[in-house]
């Protein structure tokens, strides 16, 4: 009996150990990328062509699911404001859920599973396949040069995606409130524009959508390189990029907004 | 793919991020323009500012001119002391009325301000003398209970 | 004489736990513009010294030279520095998926070189004719056979011409036309580059018509070397048993057991 407490004492030091080293080997991995980070600047062409696999290659999926949760936003907003007889603060409503929340936090979820699904599990496969030691092995440093320009991509396209992402959900509810209601368009658009402020609304929405994206491309390039090279190992890691950056999304969102908001 | 339509749809891909932030700025939201202009604090002291809160409007005949710094409690002379941020471009009579009103019957608190006839002007720092607290809805219905209660008595 | 010798290993250990060693007491010498092969079965630490070689790994104990200089002691931008004097073969190849046949093999050239695209495409046709497969050159590494790929991956080692060439099991999973073309462009490009050549293995008979001199690794040491003509003779049990790949010896067939007969619960009786 003694035996066995002693073994489980033992097995939970050695998880607890073994995620505290994890963390610090991620972390090292972030700041050699930054510090690699050199020769995606010099050859920008690096970069371009991970902003089309991140950036170009989510558009569809964030566009068609902006423009839907802004009209759901529409519907739901105009039934809920109606029985208070304020539907003209309808614009408010929409704008400010999807300037605030909705925008970065969804737009940063979708982003996970598709551009940070595909960079682990790419990743993954490089290493899988020993291109990333073939690299090595032609001396050159695969962090500069296959680590870094995917993270600034995905550093650059999800603030890009999330704004898109808010406009085009905006754009919904308009079609929804104004065109298919029939909302007045005026009190629509000029209640939303004195409600919603620059800086402590889209600017704070922004700084989140940036704050997502270093995460989101953190796991997901940190889980690729750090994938056991089998089959098995780059689809664990896969599922793990999604679980790990929809969970930090949620959390990271929690901690922005109660520092963002805290005097309102 | 060739590299040019690689970098066509790249630039287009940014071209839509920044137009959409674009949007977001102009269409959407206030820039209030204060942020980056010259401005002055004043300050007030009210009995009761009921609902106010920091980054409140002020306005004058209707158009905003400063927005509410911070609301403070003044343990001296017991009242609430507001300062706000008024725009350069305006400028107010020493002996301008200060009052906090609702937009509509529940709507948000901000604070009116009605000039006054002194020629000197309000500068950086200064404080209204004359103020209105806000008023508040039970107030309101109590004095209303009052005096229905005492037309009630004359009648008899 | 130290001249002559392009690679000198002495007295290398290597270990990822100390009670269990991957490599002990090694020493070899591999002289300039020859072709030599490391061969053993599975799992005797072959690939791990051609790591060590490579400077991917760094020698526990010993020392490990590569044209005078100690690996184990550089520090990384030395060794970036002496793998721009290496090509290293991997298993499949290890082509890059998302890069042309083409420009897989430019790759290293634009790495390293200031060289113009002109002059790349040049050197990219020369290479690739070198292997055969200059017709190839736009197809994506998705499109190529095995034996395609790996010849693909062979130009593109040898792209800057390297002092020293490594091999890690070039001819696994590969058909018999496949093979005896890897075989022939090994030996090829060694002479031609004046390189020197060092191919891990497990292929005796390819390997054996193909190297100069042998070293043969067994759980760690190594326990024979020779000319191939020495190890086909040799009398040394654990060769005999790999070059002639007979089931049982030295090297047992079964994995260590139990007795037989108590695990079929035949000795059970006995004690019950």
């Amino acid at each position: 009996m003694a035996e066995r407490a002693v073994f489980s004492v033992r097995r939970l030091g050695h998880t607890t150990s073994d995620i505290v080293i994890r963390l610090g080997y991620a972390v090292r991995f972030i700041v050699l990328t930054l510090l690699h980070s050199g020769t995606s600047f010099r050859r920008f062409g690096l970069i371009i062509r991970e902003l089309y696999y991140t950036g170009v290659q989510s558009l569809i999926i964030i566009l068609v699911s902006g423009l839907f949760v802004g009209m759901v936003l529409g519907f739901q907003g105009y039934h809920t404001l109606q029985t208070y007889g304020s539907e003209s603060a309808l614009g408010v409503l929409v704008a400010l859920s999807l300037v605030r929340e909705l925008g970065p936090v969804v737009a940063g979820l979708l982003f996970a599973s598709r551009a940070g699904s595909a960079i682990t599990a790419e990743i993954g496969l490089m290493k899988a396949t020993e291109q990333l030691s073939a690299m090595e092995m032609m001396a050159v440093d695969p962090i500069s040069r296959v680590v870094a320009p995917r993270f600034w991509a995905g550093f650059i396209s999800m603030p890009l995606l999330a704004a898109m992402f808010s406009a085009m959900g905006i754009f919904g509810g308009y079609l929804v409130g104004v065109v298919l209601i029939g909302v007045d368009e005026g009190s629509f658009w000029s209640q939303m524009q004195s409600a919603v402020d620059f800086r402590e609304d889209i600017v704070n929405g922004v700084i989140k959508s940036v704050v997502f994206g270093f995460a989101v491309t953190w796991i997901a390039l940190f889980q690729g390189y750090d994938a056991p090279p089998t089959a098995e190992g780059v689809s664990g890691a896969t599922t793990r990029t999604v679980v790990t950056s929809s969970l930090a999304i949620l959390g990271l969102d929690f901690l922005l907004t109660s520092l963002m908001f805290r005097g309102i | 793919m060739q590299r040019s339509t690689l970098d066509l749809w790249v630039g287009l891909f940014v071209c839509a991020g920044i137009g959409a932030l674009v949007i977001l700025a102009l269409k959407v939201g206030n820039t209030s323009g204060f942020s980056a202009a010259a401005t002055y604090q004043i300050s007030a002291n009210f009995d009761n500012i009921g609902g106010l809160k920091p980054r409140a409007p002020v306005k004058s005949s209707g158009v905003v001119v400063g927005r509410v710094t911070e609301a403070t409690f003044d343990d001296t002379k017991f009242v609430a002391k507001v300062t706000m941020t008024i725009d350069q471009r305006y400028k107010f009579p020493k002996d301008t009325t200060a009052s906090i009103l609702t937009a509509g019957l529940l709507g948000e608190q901000y604070i009116g301000l009605v000039a006054g006839g002194d020629p000197a002007n309000l500068a950086q720092g200064d404080t209204l003398k004359l103020t209105q607290s806000a008023v508040v809805l039970e107030n309101l219905i109590s004095q209303f209970l009052y005096s229905k209660a005492a037309e009630g008595d004359s009648k008899k | 004489m130290a001249t002559d010798n392009l690679i000198e290993i002495s007295n290398v250990d290597y270990w990822y736990d100390k009670r269990r060693a991957i490599l002990s007491g090694i020493d070899m010498v591999i002289p300039r513009g020859k072709v030599v092969a490391i061969m053993g079965i599975s799992g005797s630490g072959k690939t791990t010294l051609l790591r060590l070689i490579g400077g991917v790994m760094k020698a526990r104990k010993g020392e490990v030279k590569v044209d005078g200089k100690l690996v184990n002691k550089l520090d990384s931008a030395g060794i970036y520095e002496m793998r721009r004097r290496m090509g290293m073969l991997f298993q499949f190849g290890a082509l890059f998926t998302d890069l042309s046949v083409f420009d897989n093999v430019a790759f290293q050239m634009r790495e390293h070189s200031n060289l113009t695209e002109r002059m790349i495409r040049d050197l990219v046709f020369m290479k690739l004719h070198a292997v055969g497969l200059r017709g190839a050159h736009r197809l994506m590494p998705s499109e190529l056979s095995g034996g395609m790929a790996r010849r693909v991956a062979l130009a593109r080692a040898i792209a800057l011409d390297p002092m020293l060439m490594l091999y890690d099991e070039p001819f696994t999973g590969l058909d018999p036309i496949s093979l005896g073309v890897i075989r022939n462009l090994i030996r090829r490009l060694n002479d031609a580059l004046g390189a020197t050549s060092i191919v891990v293995t497990h292929d005796v008979q390819e390997a054996l018509d193909l190297v100069d001199y042998v070293y043969y690794l067994s759980d760690g040491k190594m326990v024979a070397q020779g000319t191939p003509e020495e190890m086909r003779a040799m009398k040394e049990p654990l060769v005999h048993q790999f070059v002639y790949g007979e089931a049982d010896g030295p090297v047992p067939f079964q994995y260590p057991s139990k007795q037989y007969a108590e695990d079929l619960k035949l000795g059970a009786r006995h004690h019950g």
